[in-house]
């Protein structure tokens, strides 16, 4: 019994956690969002950790609807700690702009829990309830200052297209269960390893672009600029990181999983979104003022980026994915809590522009933007470099040069626009004296920015991450 | 000496001063406090510049010029997979560490009394700079080299595009993106070598001693990965057609900035043919000589009379470099020994005297603002010290025997001219026509009436300034007279490269 129960056990936490800190936040007429949240972030930084803390267990629940192995683990792992540091970086936000309600907490755990229900999931309708569970919560949060005409209208986009995604979703996920007879991802493998028929390939097709929606890959990017310039500031920091992250981690598991058989099938529709995806981000950034917006642009194309180890496949693949991605996480992390800190004081701003002169107004904050940005063009010796060098590592070994190298002139076009926001703060007069920022987001920012840094002193191989993403990588096959 | 690992703390001592600079000025609040750190952060970087050109003078002493080996060499693990933190130095790349080293002190006394504002900050970039670029020339892994060669662009970006001049933004930009281009397609290639590495060793490696000597890399690849890290050196060196970015980002810069531009970083590219191009693949290095003349050939005609036009005195100098740059290209792919000797000669020499004559810009800019030729006009009859220092510049970049300057072409022209008499010929053009204009800015600037009124006031030389460029003077004249200081240092790894080149090629000797 209870070796069963520990399999989902992060699930069940934050499930049971979630539904409790509703039932806790509406009981009193007292506003309790601080003690919501913490009590939330308490709880997303157990569930990280649960890997651990239960001693990593390896297995399958619910008649193999879930699976748990080390690459479920790892993804949690991201995951639960992007969630716990969005938590940290939105109560400024929230709070100035008087949104502070605990209902903000409570979705962002439901978001998680369907996310973990993702990286766990083994059979299609998993996919498809994680997928949903995490899609509505994002939806509500992209709608959650809901006086602003914005934000509404960014949560309705986000819905609207959501919706047509998660139709093409399910359309791919009942051929593939017509014409292969299971919906375990498993008895899916057997059947296309014996011989998979068109209208499989159909199937994954729809799955596969119902998925693009969600990891923003261009040609199914047209959302995202919208709900990120419209969300508020802590939600877009999110969503840019982990709901990416978990649906790119899915696509993986189901691309080297069940349809591990007919890599030369899937492997051309991620190239055909990975260089879409790369040339759209870039070019498209390229006239972008806001820099949410800028930033929308900059995750299609590191998606695209992401996609390239990916379509290499095998280990080696995924393991650059993890890699790549986890770096992007930590690096998008930074780069809001830096956003989160602009702030004059009639409120937030978000334009470019009004980062000019920032290296002489709040020297601190712009070395640690530059730092970030540098990081995000890939130069070395800062972490994004080292993103890009593993990413693109797989992807020569399998002999995809031509592709590597459409990737790095994407990313020298892309470079133009991160050194826009670079020229703003160190080459252009000040505009505005930001004021004082929350020393949470002082902190959230440094310590990003620390992680971002160190890989001059230190050897990669000493990074603990390291060990454990070769293994959760390794555990797929 | 033996257990210290001389090499890192050359490199990283900068860097390490910059960081500790940083930390302190955020410890200053008040303004006075914060001015008094920017006062006092040139004495900073000075000192730190200081100890590093003694450290690397002791390392040239302590250097063995007889044998090809890699020496002080240092071998740590680092990111695992053959990819480690390794370094050492040979008879090619010591002196490129040594003439880092001796610049950047005198770039930072040029800067403390021409940067006003945010010193700190400029002392800052100018130490990570310095530790990245002597990393570039210390480094023999792959991996490592491309950190340190593409890490240079972050400084370089910020310090034309803070201190520079009027159009500094468009000139910042350009110079990052055109680097950044070429060096992400050698990025490419160095990730395919590596692959590579691994399926002919069975472990993969980016150890350049090893891949050197055991590659063995098809030649039809080997055309795709010349190119890819040619694209890269090319535009640092920088070679016509891909030189637009040098004269913008020369012009722009500060006068310590244009100096380290003309005086490393081209260098970068030159010293990348050498310890790569030609070692790792070789064939293609043979194949692709006619072209690399070609190029040369053009670049130092072409740009010799696009600097004969120019009405702004960096401009004509930065166009200058591109010639310059021309012979060392030229020498490099003549594949012998004059060649390669005087490339490396020319490289080391050009740092010298393009960066002398930045200064002297430099010099007049900050008495009177402006860099227009048409501007000055009779500086001899005030300024009879500059005069004299400025000739003597002059001269050595036109290469009059005696000075450096003629040393390099001479043997890069010889080395040419055993291969194709007529490419020697064409750089042989080339020097005339560099006196042209190099005579023509020194008839414009010193000789003459003064003709503006605002020149009547100039003042000389300043003790500083004489400190500055009197060091510049001295090794200049030395290597002109005496070039066996560095060609007995770089003649055993110069014969050793050949001898490798020529045992791995399958195209036969030349």
């Amino acid at each position: 019994m209870w070796e069963k129960i520990i399999l989902f056990f992060p699930e069940l936490l934050l499930a049971v956690s979630a539904s409790q800190l509703l039932l806790f936040g509406v009981s009193k007429k007292s506003n309790r969002s601080d003690l919501v949240r913490y009590i939330g972030i308490a709880v997303l930084l157990v569930f990280a950790f649960s890997g651990f803390l239960l001693g990593m267990p390896n297995g399958t629940a619910f008649n193999g609807a879930l699976v748990i192995d080390n690459y479920s683990h790892y993804v949690k792992m991201v995951i639960g700690l992007a969630g716990a540091a969005s938590l940290v970086f939105a109560k400024p936000y929230l709070q100035s702009e008087k949104l502070d309600k605990h209902e903000f907490t409570v979705l962002l755990l439901y978001a998680v829990l369907g996310m973990s229900i993702m990286a766990s999931a083994n059979n299609l309708l998993t996919v498809y309830i994680g997928v949903e569970m995490q899609a509505l919560a994002l939806y509500i949060m992209a709608a959650f200052n809901r006086d602003s005409l914005r934000s509404s209208e960014a949560g309705l986009k986000y819905f609207v297209l959501g919706a047509l995604s998660s139709g093409l979703l399910l359309y791919g996920l009942s051929l593939i269960y017509g014409f292969s007879g299971s919906l375990d991802f498993d008895r899916i493998g057997a059947v296309i390893v014996a011989g998979a028929s068109p209208g499989l390939i159909a199937g994954m097709v729809f799955m596969l672009c119902g998925l693009g929606f969600k990891i923003s890959a261009a040609p199914f990017h047209m959302w995202t600029p919208d709900v990120y310039e419209g969300s508020p500031t802590p939600v877009t920091g999110f969503f840019a990181g982990a709901p990416k992250f978990v649906a790119m981690c899915l696509i993986a598991r189901i691309c080297v999983g069940p349809f591990g058989g007919i890599e030369d099938q899937w492997q051309q529709v991620i190239i055909v979104f990975a260089v879409l995806s790369m040339f759209v981000g870039a070019i498209g950034a390229l006239a972008q003022t806001n820099i949410k917006r800028l930033m929308a642009y900059s995750s299609i194309a590191n998606m695209g980026y992401a996609l390239v180890p990916l379509s290499a496949g095998g280990a080696a693949g995924v393991k650059g994915m993890l890699i790549f991605m986890s770096i992007y996480i930590i690096t998008i992390i930074g780069i809001f809590a830096c956003i989160l800190q602009m702030r004059i004081r009639n409120g937030m701003v978000e334009e470019i522009s009004d980062l000019s002169g920032l290296s002489k107004s709040n020297k601190g904050l712009a070395i640690i933007l530059s730092m970030f940005m540098f990081s995000v063009m890939g130069i070395p010796p800062l972490l994004g470099f080292w993103g890009k060098l593993f990413a693109f590592l797989p992807a020569v070994e399998a002999g995809l040069v031509w592709l590597v190298v459409l990737a790095l002139v994407a990313s020298v076009i892309g470079a133009f626009y991160y050194l826009r926001i670079i020229k703003a703060m160190w080459f252009d007069e000040p505009a505005h004296e930001f004021v004082e920022a929350p020393s949470s987001l002082r902190w959230i920012s440094i310590g990003s920015a620390v992680l971002v840094l160190p890989l001059l002193i230190l050897p990669f191989t000493a990074i603990p991450a390291t060990g454990f993403i070769n293994q959760a990588a390794a555990s797929l096959f | 000496m033996e257990n210290i690992p001389i090499l890192s703390v050359i490199t990283f001592f900068p860097a390490l001063a910059a960081v500790f600079l940083m930390v302190i000025s955020r410890t200053a609040k008040s303004a006075e406090a914060k001015e008094q750190l920017a006062k006092n952060s040139p004495y900073v970087a000075l000192l730190v510049s200081g100890v590093v050109f003694i450290l690397s003078l002791l390392l040239v002493f302590a250097f063995d010029g007889s044998t090809a080996n890699f020496q002080f060499t240092e071998d740590t693990a680092w990111l695992g997979g053959g990819i480690e933190y390794r370094m050492g130095v040979d008879g090619i790349s010591i002196l490129f560490v040594l003439l880092t080293a001796f610049l950047t002190p005198l770039c930072i006394l040029a800067s403390q009394t021409s940067i006003k504002d945010r010193v700190l900050e400029y002392m800052v970039a100018f130490l990570l700079l310095e530790t990245l670029m002597i990393g570039v020339f210390c480094s023999l892994d792959l991996i490592l080299f491309y950190l340190f060669f593409e890490a240079v662009l972050i400084p370089m970006y910020i310090i034309i595009g803070v201190w520079g001049g009027k159009n500094r933004v468009y000139a910042s930009y350009k110079f990052f993106l055109y680097t950044l281009l070429g060096s992400v397609l050698m990025l490419a290639a160095i990730i395919w070598i590596y692959v590579l590495s691994g399926q002919q060793f069975g472990a993969p490696t980016t150890d350049m001693v090893v891949l050197m000597r055991e590659l063995d890399i098809p030649l039809g690849a080997q055309t795709w990965l010349w190119l890819a890290f040619f694209a890269s050196f090319a535009v640092k060196m920088p070679m016509w057609p891909v030189h637009t970015w040098l004269p913008d980002a020369h012009v722009e810069a500060p006068t310590a900035g244009s100096v380290i531009l003309a005086g490393i970083l081209l260098k970068l590219g030159g010293y990348g043919l050498l310890r790569f191009s030609l070692p790792l693949f070789p064939d293609a290095s043979i194949k692709f000589a006619p072209l690399v003349f070609g190029m040369s050939v053009i670049a130092i005609i072409y740009t010799s009379l696009v600097a004969y036009r120019q009405h702004d005195m960096k401009k004509l100098i930065a166009y200058s470099s591109v010639a310059h740059m021309g012979f060392v290209t030229m020498g490099i792919f003549a594949m012998n020994v004059q060649g390669i000797q005087g490339a490396i000669f020319q490289m080391l020499s050009h740092g010298l005297i393009s960066g002398a004559l930045f200064f002297c810009v430099g010099v007049i800019y900050d008495r009177m603002h402006t860099r227009e030729i048409a501007f000055y006009g009779g500086l001899v009859k005030q300024m009879p010290v500059f005069a004299a220092f400025l000739l003597f510049f002059t001269m050595a970049n036109v290469g009059l025997p005696g000075t450096s300057g003629f040393v390099g072409e001479i043997l890069t022209m010889v080395g040419a001219y055993q291969l194709n008499p007529w490419v020697a010929a064409g750089a042989a053009l080339g020097m005339i026509l560099s006196a042209v204009y190099a005579l023509h800015l020194y008839r414009e600037v010193v000789f003459g009436e003064v003709t503006n009124p605002k020149l009547e006031t100039i003042t000389d030389m300043t003790g500083r300034e004489v400190l500055i460029l009197a060091p510049l003077a001295l090794f200049t004249l030395i290597l002109g007279v005496y070039p066996s200081l560095v060609t007995d240092i770089t003649a055993a790894s110069v014969d050793n490269l050949l001898a490798d080149i020529a045992a791995s090629t399958t195209l036969g000797a030349r």
